[in-house]
C-alpha cells in the first residue's frame, strides 16, 4: 500500500458541501477590506515619514515603491489576520461584518490572498528598493500573523503590548529603504509607536471590554478588571510623553516639534488621567482618549514630516 | 450533473428542459460573473502595475540594476 492511498479512502461520496463549492460572490471591495485600508493608511503614512526623514538620497519612484510595497505587505498581515480570527471576528460587534465572518470571502481565499501578497510585497520591495527593507517587512508580517494574531492574542493580556510592536516598525522599513541601514533615530520612532500603542487600544478595549470578553479575547479590561487597566493607561502615558518630546532635545527636530509634542503630550496625560478617575459605566472619558490618540500620532509624525523631511523631500524631487 | 440559476442567486442543483445540459457544469449566476469580471479586471490592472513598476525602476537604476551585492 502506497503512502498515498493509506490515509484516504477515495470510495467515499464526499460531503455535498466538499463537493460543491460555491462560486465565490467576492467582490473588488471585499478583498480592500480584507487589506485593512484603515489601519494600511497609518502604516503608509508613519512609513513615509521615517523614508522622509532619513538621511540620504532615493529616487521619488523608488520610494513611491517603497510605500506600495510597504501598504500592500501591510494589506497582507491584514489579511492574514482576518483568515485567522474569522471565528473570534464573527463574534464581536465590531468585526461581525468583515468579509469572511460574513461569508463573503472564503477562509481559503483570504488566506491565499495574503500569503500572494506578502510574497509580492516583500519580493518586489526586496528587489526593486533594497532587501534590508524588505527583510524587516516579511518580519513585520509575520511578527503581526504568527506572533500576535495566532499567539499572543488569544493567550496573555501583554497581548497588544507586544504585538504593537508590529504596528511600530513600518518608519523603521522606511527609514532602511531610503539608507540601507538602521540608526537611533528610526528605533527612536519606533519606541513612540510601541508605547503608544497600550493607551490607544486599552481605551478602546474599556468600552469594548464584554465584546472581547465574548469572544474570549484576554484584553487587558477582561483579565485585570477596569481599575487596573486605567492606571496601565496612565503609566504607559507617563512614559509615551517624554519619548514624544525626545526628537527635540536629541536634536532630531526643531522647536516647532517640541512645542506641539509638549502640548498634545499634556493633552494625552490629561485625558489619561480622567479615564483614571472615570468610573464604569461611564466610558465617555476612553473614548476621547481613544480618538485623541489618533490625533496625537498623526501629528507627532506629522510635525517631523514637515520640519524634517519635507525639506528633504522636495530637494530629491529637485535633483 | 449540472447546476443552474436559481432566482435567488445561489446555484442550486438539478437541471429542467430549457435550461442548460449536463455538460454545461457550472453555470454562474449574473451576480457571480459580475463580481468574478470585477476580480479579474483588478487582477489585470495589479499585474499591469508590477510590470509598470519593474520597467520604470529598471529606467531609474540604468545601467547598474543588475548589479547588486548578494
Amino acid at each position: 500500500m502506497s503512502l498515498i492511498s493509506e490515509g484516504a479512502d477515495f470510495h467515499r461520496p464526499l460531503p455535498a458541501h466538499a463537493a460543491i463549492a460555491e462560486p465565490s460572490l467576492a467582490t473588488v471591495g471585499d478583498y480592500i477590506t480584507l487589506m485593512k485600508p484603515r489601519v494600511m493608511s497609518l502604516v503608509v503614512f508613519t512609513a513615509l515619514v521615517g523614508l522622509a526623514i532619513a538621511p540620504g538620497s532615493l529616487h521619488p519612484f523608488t520610494g513611491f515603491t517603497a510605500l506600495l510595497c510597504i501598504a500592500v505587505g501591510a494589506g497582507a498581515a491584514g489579511a492574514l489576520n482576518m483568515w485567522y480570527d474569522a471565528d473570534v471576528d464573527a463574534v464581536m460587534t465590531r468585526t461581525a461584518r468583515r468579509p469572511v465572518p460574513m461569508g463573503r470571502v472564503q477562509p481559503g481565499e483570504a488566506l491565499a490572498f495574503g500569503l500572494t501578497l506578502a510574497g509580492f510585497s516583500v519580493v518586489t520591495l526586496g528587489l526593486l528598493v533594497n532587501w534590508l527593507a524588505a527583510g524587516l517587512l516579511a518580519f513585520t508580517i509575520f511578527f503581526y500573523v504568527a506572533v500576535y494574531t495566532a499567539w499572543l492574542k488569544r493567550s496573555t493580556p501583554q497581548n497588544i503590548v507586544i504585538g504593537g510592536a508590529a504596528g511600530a516598525f513600518p518608519p523603521m522599513i522606511g527609514w532602511a529603504a531610503t539608507t540601507g541601514s538602521l540608526s537611533l533615530e528610526p528605533v527612536l520612532l519606533f519606541l513612540i509607536i510601541f508605547f503608544w500603542t497600550p493607551p490607544h487600544f486599552w481605551a478602546l478595549a474599556l468600552y469594548r471590554a464584554d465584546d472581547y470578553a465574548r469572544a474570549g479575547i484576554p484584553m487587558l479590561p477582561v483579565v485585570n478588571g477596569a481599575a487596573n487597566t486605567r492606571t496601565q493607561i496612565l503609566l504607559y502615558t507617563l512614559i509615551l510623553v517624554p519619548l514624544g518630546i525626545a526628537p527635540w532635545p536629541l536634536g532630531y527636530t526643531g522647536a516647532v516639534y517640541g512645542m506641539v509634542a509638549a502640548v498634545s503630550g499634556a493633552i494625552m496625560l490629561m485625558l489619561s488621567w480622567q479615564v483614571l478617575r472615570e468610573r464604569a459605566p461611564a466610558e465617555r472619558a476612553s473614548r476621547n482618549l481613544f480618538a485623541f490618540s489618533i490625533l496625537y500620532l498623526f501629528l507627532l509624525f506629522a510635525v517631523l514630516l514637515v520640519d524634517r523631511g519635507w525639506g528633504g523631500l522636495i530637494a530629491r524631487l529637485a535633483t | 450533473m449540472g447546476r443552474a440559476n436559481c432566482p435567488t442567486g445561489h446555484v442550486s442543483m438539478g437541471v429542467t428542459m430549457s435550461e442548460p445540459h449536463d455538460d454545461d457544469g457550472i453555470v454562474l449566476t449574473e451576480a457571480q460573473k459580475r463580481a468574478r469580471r470585477s476580480r479579474s479586471i483588478a487582477i489585470a490592472l495589479a499585474l499591469a502595475v508590477l510590470v509598470i513598476l519593474f520597467y520604470v525602476m529598471t529606467l531609474v537604476k540604468g545601467p547598474g540594476v543588475l548589479v547588486r551585492p548578494i
